[in-house]
């Protein structure tokens, strides 16, 4: 048992990456993530980090500058969030297709406009296509674990990915919670420092980054496939490693009550608590429901998924982003609808749009989605909304 | 005082390797090439997106016999601010051996330093990173095909600011935006202007500039073939002619001190310079004695702040 201290997400995730000892850390402030890089800077100035840290004037370059140290073979680290990742998503792409690992934390925000600070998934799921092993945590021991499990699957050479670990703003980020924390030893032997990709070597010149025209341009995209699959093989072995070491266990998704249950409700991130509170209420009630949380989101474990809902009748899929102009609504439900189609399920799905821009979701908005799923659990997939419903909007 | 250096005296060896696609006569493969010549081997080069990148590196070829990489448009500094991040640490920590001295230096053109990339640029220089950023500087965005820049020069004609019954070319009617007063103004050691046609010049600036702690700055004219309308065996002389006419000056800074390296103690109208590039042909009389005087007047800025008359007046 490491020592516990009591740690708002934001100071875990600081502490888990001053554990792997990174060398470059560049950052710019922006709510909630900022106090990450406050934390850090402490690190760096007290002498308890040995890394270079750059105050870098937008979050623009603070991934350009991931990108160059990370190109000469640095571990190096940024958080942002919102406007910030929005700022960042150019070089999110280059950064995968040149394939430099690093560790990128979210902390999970509205995108504007309005300008909202508060929490919902929409920076989150802004970058699904980036190329990038993303995963969403929903405690703060989590989102410490999520650091270690980051280096080691990004810099295995099978993979040379960047991932994204993010929590929710505030919810999880400003809220203190116990966290078990490991020696830097222990973390540095579970992530070890491989430099295990092409490095900028005066000694052993490569050009990166060079012009792919319509002769290579698709290879390059092919091998980022292969690479993508090839990390869910890996994320598996390193959650299995870690718990080894650690004693705490993580998969792709975290199954709950779903044996028997005829509904259940798929989500992400910190209000899955909420929603299996809920359940334990519900079962107490005699009510068949159970609940699905998606933790690794990119690779999408879609069998995982369809294989833990086969027996459902139908699941409810709470998206706390929107993809305007999608029948789906949002992205978890366009996902986890096309999981089930594949497996050739014959489980229905309805999307839940909930908690934008940090409307609070309480155990009545779980109440509402779960009398909807039960109104429609036995009715044909004609029968079934055409639309996501929203849940907590004023109409 | 040891001889001067010339051409002759210049590393033999070549890091930019034949057979990239630049154009023939392209005075930004010239400088590549000396600038080369005085980072040597042991340097990590970046470049934003330019005309200079896509005709250097195209998969599986590449003309850079030193490291080099390509990332975007608007970030060549914050890059190279971040190899130089990475080697420091990665040296601290003995992953890199200490005395390995690696040069980091970005390599941008107009567009990716005057415009897209001033921003990442500033963040470089006042944080003081170890850096040499070197702008080449054809006066447009040459790679998409001659679009008017922030570095483009009063009446040049470019695709975005072509002479029509109303337009005349670049018509902003000030000396453009000064970029080694810019540089200046975060208080970088050291800042200085070469050109391609001055080869031995720019290889001394260079390693001066190399010999330097700190973010540095140097600002390279580079004569363009297709985008100035010139002969490609004019480019070198357009280059000198930009020096002889005072509408380049070959000048530095270092550490408060400004020193023109390219003196030209009279010097010949900028008509000379004017007439032999097409992006000019179009200007009357009364245009060319604007520009004249926009240069009149940097020459005098320039001997002022050197302190005596090292550029001299329009030979009669």
């Amino acid at each position: 048992m490491g020592k516990v201290l009591p740690l708002g997400g934001n100071y875990a995730v600081a502490y888990a990456v001053k554990a792997c000892d990174v060398d470059v850390i560049t950052a710019y402030p922006i709510s909630p993530q900022t106090t990450i890089v406050e934390r850090l800077s402490e690190f760096v100035a007290n002498g308890e980090l040995n890394a270079e840290f750059l105050h870098v004037e937008s979050e623009h370059t603070a991934l350009s500058v991931a990108i160059g140290a990370a190109a000469v073979g640095a571990r190096t680290y940024s958080a942002t969030c919102s406007q910030g990742l929005a700022l960042m998503n150019e070089l999110l792409y280059i950064m995968s297709y040149i394939r430099l690992p690093m560790v990128l934390t979210i902390v999970n925000r509205a995108l504007s406009a309005p300008i909202n600070i508060w929490n919902d998934h929409s920076d989150f799921m802004s970058v699904n296509d980036s190329g990038w092993i993303m995963m969403m945590s929903a405690s703060n021991q989590e989102a410490y674990d999520e650091i270690l499990l980051g280096y080691r699957i990004a810099e295995d050479p099978r993979v040379l990915l960047p991932v994204i670990t993010s929590m929710d703003g505030y919810i999880q980020s400003h809220v203190v919670e116990p966290v078990e924390i490991v020696s830097d030893e222990e973390a540095i032997s579970f992530a070890p420092k491989r430099r295990s990709w092409v490095t900028l070597d005066p000694d052993k010149p490569v050009t990166m980054g060079p012009v792919g025209d319509p002769s290579y341009y698709f290879e390059f995209r092919r091998q980022l496939w292969e690479a993508m699959k090839e990390s869910r093989k890996v994320f598996d072995e390193a959650t299995e490693e870690f718990a080894k070491r650690f004693g705490r266990k993580y998969s792709a998704i975290e199954t709950y009550m779903l044996e028997d249950a005829e509904v259940a409700i798929v989500g992400m991130g910190s209000f899955m608590g909420t929603i299996k509170a809920f359940v334990d209420r519900a079962r107490r009630d005699g009510v068949k429901v159970g609940a699905l949380r998606v933790k690794l989101y990119r690779p999408f474990p879609s069998e995982d998924i369809a294989r833990a809902l086969s027996n459902v009748k139908l699941v409810g899929v709470m998206d706390r982003a929107l993809m305007p102009g999608s029948a789906a609504g949002g992205h978890l439900h366009h996902e986890v609808a096309f999981a089930l189609r594949q497996a050739g399920l014959e489980t229905k799905t309805i999307g839940f749009i909930a908690g934008l821009g940090g409307r609070l979701l309480t155990m009545d908005n779980v109440k509402q989605m779960v009398n909807v799923l039960i109104n429609y659990k036995d009715k044909t997939v004609k029968e079934l909304p055409k639309e996501p419903i929203f849940i907590g909007v004023r109409e | 005082m040891s001889k001067p250096l010339t051409v002759w005296d210049l590393p033999r060896e070549e890091y930019l390797a034949p057979g990239h696609r630049m154009c023939q006569g392209c005075g930004a493969a010239i400088a590549f090439r000396h600038i080369l010549k005085a980072t040597g081997k042991d340097v990590i080069i970046t470049m934003p997106t330019s005309c200079g990148e896509i005709t250097s590196t195209v998969y599986p070829h590449t003309a850079w016999r030193v490291p080099w990489i390509h990332v975007a448009f608007e970030n060549a500094a914050a890059v190279a601010s971040g190899i130089a991040a990475g080697i420091e640490a990665l040296k601290r920590k003995g992953f890199i051996p200490k005395d390995k001295d690696i040069k980091v230096v970005a390599i941008g053109g107009d567009g990716g330093t005057f415009d897209i990339g001033f921003q990442a640029l500033s963040g470089t220089l006042e944080r003081g990173d170890n850096v040499l950023y070197i702008c080449y500087d054809n006066e447009a965005y040459m790679n998409t095909g001659i679009q008017r820049s922030g570095a483009t020069p009063l009446g040049a004609w470019t695709t975005t600011t072509p002479v029509g019954k109303v337009w005349r070319g670049e018509w902003r009617p000030k000396k453009r935006k000064d970029l080694i007063a810019v540089a200046i103004a975060h208080n970088v050691p050291y800042a200085a202007t070469a050109n391609p046609a001055f080869p031995v010049d720019l290889y001394m600036k260079v390693k001066k500039a190399l010999s330097i702690k700190g973010p540095k700055v140097i600002h390279v004219l580079s004569p363009c073939v297709p985008g100035w309308r010139i002969e490609p065996e004019k480019s070198v002389e357009v280059g000198k002619l930009a020096v002889l006419t005072g509408m380049w000056i070959n000048y530095e800074y270092e550490n408060g001190t400004y020193r023109v390296t390219t003196p030209v103690p009279k010097r010949k109208p900028v008509r000379e310079y004017l007439r032999l590039q097409g992006r000019f042909r179009h200007l009357t009389d009364e245009e060319i004695k604007k520009i004249q005087e926009l240069v009149d007047a940097e020459v005098a800025r320039i001997n002022k702040l050197v302190g005596k008359e090292v550029i001299g007046p329009v030979e009669g």
